[in-house]
Order: C-alpha cells, then structure tokens, then sequence
C-alpha cells in the first residue's frame, strides 16, 4: 500500500531514518482514505512554514514513511475530514504556522489560547496578537444536564488542563478537553540551536519521559548526520529507557490504586519507585537520568557502584513486587472498581495507532522496540504485552507485565553490557553511502527521523539540520497527542467518580502534548 | 492483605531523617524564616501549582510523601483548594496560557499565605525562560518568598526548603 501510493514519488536523499517523499494534493487526498480505510496508521503530523508533514505506518508490512506537502496559496488539503485523530494535530498546525486547512472539520484553535504576544508564532511573518475568542465547547443537548468545569489548576499534584464535563447525574455524558496551558513554545526556541542546547530543550519537553525524549531527539540526530553510537552507549541507553519505565510504571500503579482509595499499594509501589530513582541517581549522576543520553551517545559512562545498586534493584523487584501484584488481583473492592470501567475499544485503539500500554491494553500490539526496532533490541528484544479488554484494569495488567519483562531485560542487559567508549563524536565523516551528495552529509540540510518507545507510547523526534549543524527544524511528538482524544472516548458512560481512575490509568502527558 | 499489614506493622519506618541537600535556598529575608511557625504553629497547608513545567518537579514533589520523606510527619500536606492553602509551591516557567490562572489562584489563597517558587524554571534561568509563549520566573507575576532551585530539585532540596521556611531545625519548637 505504502509503495503503491508513492511509487512514482522521489524519495529524498537528505532524509534518514525512514524514507520522506514530496507529494501532491492528489496523493495527499489518497493518504487520507488510506487512513480512514484503517490501511495505514497516522504517527504524526506537523508542518513548516511552507509545507505540511505526515508520517505514516504501515502495520501489514511494518514499514514507515513521511510524506510532505507543499503549502500552495497559505493552503492544504485537510487529512482530518478523512480520519478524526488528525484533527487536533491540525488545529495546531494551522495555531503556530497560520496555513489554513481546507476541509478541517473542527476550526477552533487549539494551542493558542489568545495569549500569545503574536499570532501564528512559527509562520516565516508572524500576525500580530488578536483579542481571545471565547472557546467553544462543543454542544450537549438532553434532558437533566449538567456541565462540571475541572482545571486547569486541578485538585492535586498534577499538570493543568481543562475538563469539560457533561454530566447527567453520576454518569458522564461527554468529556470535553481543552489542553495548551503548558505550551512553552518548544518547537520555536529549538530553532536555531546548537546541538546541544536542542538536546537539554528536548529533555525537558516532557519530564516523566525525560530518557525517551532524549533518546529520540539523539537517534534523529543521528540519523541525519548518519553517525553511530558504540555499542556501550546503545545498550546503555536502552538501560535508562527501562528503568524509566519500570519507574513510571511504578508510580503510576500506585497512583491508580490510591484513586480507588487503596492507598497501601500507593504507598508500597513508591517505595519501589523512589528505589528505582535513586538507582539512577547513583548509576548515572541523576534521578531522572535528565540529559544522560545525547546526540552521539550517552554523556558519561555509568559508574560501576550504581550499576550494583541496579543490579540489586532487579532482584529486590523480582523478589517483593509480585507479592503486590498478588495484592492487587486479590483485592475484590479494588478490582470492582477497574475491572470494566473507562473501556477504549480494539477498533478505536486501531483506528487511533494508539500508542503504549493503553494500545496494548486494548489489542493493539504495536511497541516501538519491535516492530520499528533499534539498537539494542533489535539484538535483545522484549516481548510487548497485550491484553483486550481496554478497561482501566487491563491498562493495569500491562503496565505490571511491562514491569516485569524489562527487570528481566535490565538484569540480562547489565550482564552482556559490552566495555568501549560511550560517545563518538558527531564531526565524523558518514559512514553511509549519501545518494546524490557527494560532499557527504553535512554539506547541506539533513534531515533525520526517529521513533523511540517511551514509557507511555512512541515517542516521535524529527530533525533538520542547516549546514552549520544547527536546528533549522525540530518536531516532537508526543504518544499523548492520540491518547488524549481516546480518554474521551474511555469516560463516556462512566461516573464522574471514576474519571481520576480512569485518567490515572491513561496518564497522559500535557507538557509533552503542549509543546 | 493481612499478612502484608501485620508485616508492615511489625517492622520499623522506613522514615529516613531528613537529609542535607546542598542546594542553597534564596529567600526574601530571615524574616521570613520562622514567620509560619510563628503565626500558624507547626502545621502547613501546600498547594500545588505547576505553571507550565515539564512535570520533573512535580514527580519529585510527589516523592514528598513516599515512605522515605514522609514529608507529612513535619506536619506539611499538600491540599485540593488555594482556599485551604498557608503556601503555594509553584513550578514552572508560567506559560503565557497559565498567568492567569496563576493570579487567581494566589488571589484565592487567603492571608497569611506564603509563595515557594520550586525549580530552576519557575525561579527564572530554565531553558524555556525565553520564549515567546513563557512570562519566565514566578517572581514576575506573583511575589515570592523562597525559591528551591533545581532541575528539578530533588525531594531531599524540597524538604529543606519546606522545613526551612517553617523554621524546622531538630530540636527547636516554636509557638505559633
């Protein structure tokens, strides 16, 4: 399908990672049927100033593809009146680039709150500010209807966002976000900066998944300017992502138990977290193991103690953390509670290429790892975990497989991590053939691609380069832009009670959305 | 369950004294220190806000009440409303879409009320202090009392900071 619909396309030899193809409207009109025909899965979509950018999969045949449309008369073809999870994505292209969409079913911004000093920020000549339209929510119409507004600022520890409810008694009719609060305008301060200035941007896009984003941003890199991290610094780098995910994993359990009120498990799973965190801190000089992994490799080598302190972390988990899980499953007022409640159908998670354990949740087996692999697992992979049933204790039971294979994972790794250097330098000659270049790729613009699974979904980073090595262009994207919507989905039916459980069990991002 | 209740009940806190975090604290004044014990006891109501962050501080906030920090026992708890609320703990690098939220939160919170910028966004020199859509450090839309730096400060800088400000060294006591 891929092949067919861009076969008379030229791939262009500047792009690395997977291929990229200039298409047309035509063409971009059969991408969006591809979509709405579930024959192709939408990864991203993002724009420049003069162009539009689709990155799509294709899950029969694991391949993966970007196509870019050129903007003609500040226009473009709309994907999203094909295919509804390319809408948010495109309110947000037309927010920071003020290309109009033709055919775009949901016109209201998204991003832009009617704060910003300027309007369209990231067009080549941004418009000047406008006064703040009153957003409007979408309609409810029935009988005994009532609307409960939640955030941003919400009641506890947590990101701000706006939610929505309808509600008629307990049962939520329609939830309805509003997200942006956190924007800082990520994409417009990458522009410009040296490499490493980007990679400390790009750690901080999104903290929980600090290892991941920066793995992506690394890899995107990398591939631009087709260098290759040694082998340390590639099973190292898999080393932290599974640790920030056993982490995350951790928490989150926790965190959702304590929103059915089962705070002893809470408290149980955070002790395993804050043991998990200060492994790291230990190994690699940082909690969150924040700017450890860089363009080239990782910043320093893992010192010898802290990979001791992991190494016991593994067994500590495989010895108290199925004694938890024991306690979760055998809990019957816990399991009333997640069991059967915030359902995201199979056919929405298809539909959706929703990522992570909420995908994988609900049958959708695709995980980075394998079915895009990199290095290291395409030489040790990891069995992704999926279940059916969609609800929030299927979202559970992943995250607990999950945590369990990658302690497996992490204990075989640290007894297979090879010695050597753990960075090369990023001024080395390619070590690929640059079809059509043959000054070697720094002579001009080069652009690079890279899809890393974060803990909570695919992380997606893609990069270009200006001759002087410095960003010309830097998109990240984030697994919650098509779990978000899907959350919609999940509470509709459900109490209001049962929205912090089912929120939990998604946890998305907002930093990482908002850019 | 039982058996895990009776275990936990049985074997000693995991309650870690508090450590010494080298993060050096910037506060408004001495006079600052100890003014909560002094007008509220020993006590003190948090809320949260984050302002735009990536959410790395607000995971080492959380880390606040795990069993090591245990951050309760010093008599500090985070609460849902500003109306609840002695101190605010704000992160981030108040996103042009959050300033107003802000405001109102604060002018929510009612007096005596204290502010605590945590992190190295919301005191003003993180990497997104520049941006178009970021006013920069909290100090620029409300008045603050301490700043935590950090990226993000860990719980331990967090709880020295906290303690701090209610003038908690081992072994004094202050009457409110």
């Amino acid at each position: 399908m891929l092949k067919a619909l861009f076969a008379n396309h030229a791939v262009d030899p500047t792009h690395h990672g997977w291929p990229l193809v200039t298409v047309e409207s035509g063409s971009w009109r059969g991408v969006g049927e591809a979509l709405r025909e579930g024959k192709l899965d939408l990864l991203a979509l993002w724009a420049d100033a003069d162009a539009v950018c689709a990155t799509l999969y294709e899950p029969a045949t694991r391949q993966a593809l970007s196509a870019r449309l050129p903007v003609r008369a500040g226009k473009v073809g709309s994907l999203a009146q094909f295919h509804a999870p390319a809408s948010r994505m495109e309110r947000t292209i037309a927010d920071l680039f003020g290309i109009e969409i033709v055919g775009l079913p949901d016109a209201r911004p998204w991003l832009d709150h009617g704060r910003w000093p300027m309007r369209h920020p990231l067009a080549a000549a941004p418009d000047p500010a406008a006064p703040a339209a009153e957003y409007a929510f979408l309609p409810a119409v029935g009988p005994h209807l009532h609307q409960i507004p939640v955030g941003p600022v919400h009641a506890g520890i947590i990101e701000p966002g706006h939610f929505r409810f309808t509600a008629s008694g307990e049962a939520v009719v329609r939830l309805e976000q509003r997200l942006g609060y956190t924007h800082k305008g990520i994409e417009g301060l990458l522009r410009g900066k040296s490499l490493d200035h980007a990679a400390r941007i790009a750690a901080r896009a999104c903290g929980d998944s600090t290892v991941a984003y920066s793995f992506a941003f690394a890899r995107a890199v990398e591939s631009a300017l087709q260098v290759y991290p040694p082998p340390r610094a590639q099973w190292l780098r898999a080393v932290m992502a599974e640790l920030e995910r056993i982490a995350n994993h951790l928490g989150d359990v926790g965190a959702i138990c304590n929103d059915a009120a089962f705070a002893i498990l809470h408290a149980e799973c955070g002790l395993l977290r804050e043991q998990t965190l200060r492994a790291c801190g230990s190994a690699f000089g940082h909690r969150l193991m924040m700017d450890r992994i860089v363009p080239g490799g990782v910043a320093v080598d893992a010192d010898p103690a802290g990979l001791q302190a992991i190494l016991e972390l593994t067994q500590r988990l495989r010895r108290q953390f199925p004694e938890l899980v024991e306690l979760y499953e055998n809990t019957a007022s816990l399991q009333d509670r997640t069991v059967g409640c915030g359902s995201v159908s199979p056919g929405l998670a298809a539909q959706f290429a929703c990522p992570g354990y909420v995908g994988r949740a609900s049958g959708r087996a695709f995980d980075a790892r394998t079915d895009l692999p990199y290095p290291p697992y395409d030489a040790a992979p990891i069995e992704p975990a999926t279940l059916r049933e969609g609800d929030v204790d299927a979202r559970v039971r992943v995250r607990i497989l999950e945590i369990e294979r990658s302690r497996a994972w992490l204990e075989a790794a640290l007894a297979a991590l090879p010695p050597g250097p753990v960075r090369v330098p990023l001024d080395v000659a390619p070590a690929g053939p640059t079809a059509g270049n043959t000054q070697g790729a720094t002579a001009g613009r080069a652009q690079g691609a890279a899809l890393v699974e974060g803990f909570r979904g695919d992380i997606l980073a893609y990069v270009r380069l200006d001759p002087a090595r410095r960003i010309e262009r830097c998109h990240l994207r984030d697994p919650s832009w098509l779990l978000w919507p899907l959350l919609e989905a999940a509470i509709e039916g459900n109490i209001v009670a049962d929205f912090p459980l089912c929120n939990k069990s998604f946890n998305c991002a907002y930093s990482g959305h908002d850019l | 369950m039982r058996r895990r209740l009776i275990k936990n009940l049985l074997s000693s806190p995991c309650s870690e004294p508090p450590g010494a975090s080298s993060a050096a604290l910037e506060h408004t004044g001495a006079a600052v220190r100890g003014a909560i014990a002094r007008s509220l006891g020993r006590s003190l109501a948090i809320r949260e806000v984050d302002s735009g962050s990536c959410n790395g501080c607000e995971l080492e906030i959380h880390a606040l009440g795990n069993a090591f920090y245990d951050i309760e026992r010093f008599g500090i708890r985070f609460v849902a409303s500003p109306r609840h609320a002695d101190v605010l703990l704000v992160t981030g690098p108040v996103t042009l879409n959050m300033r107003e939220a802000l405001e109102r939160t604060y002018r929510a919170t009612p007096a005596p009320r204290w502010v605590v910028a945590a992190g190295d966004c919301a005191a003003g020199c993180g990497v997104f202090a520049d941006s178009y859509a970021c006013v920069g450090a909290v100090g620029k839309v409300i008045p603050v009392d301490l700043v935590i730096r950090g990226c993000p400060p860990t719980p331990t800088d967090l709880l020295q900071g906290l303690r701090w400000l209610l003038d908690r060294d081992a072994g004094r006591r202050t009457r409110g």
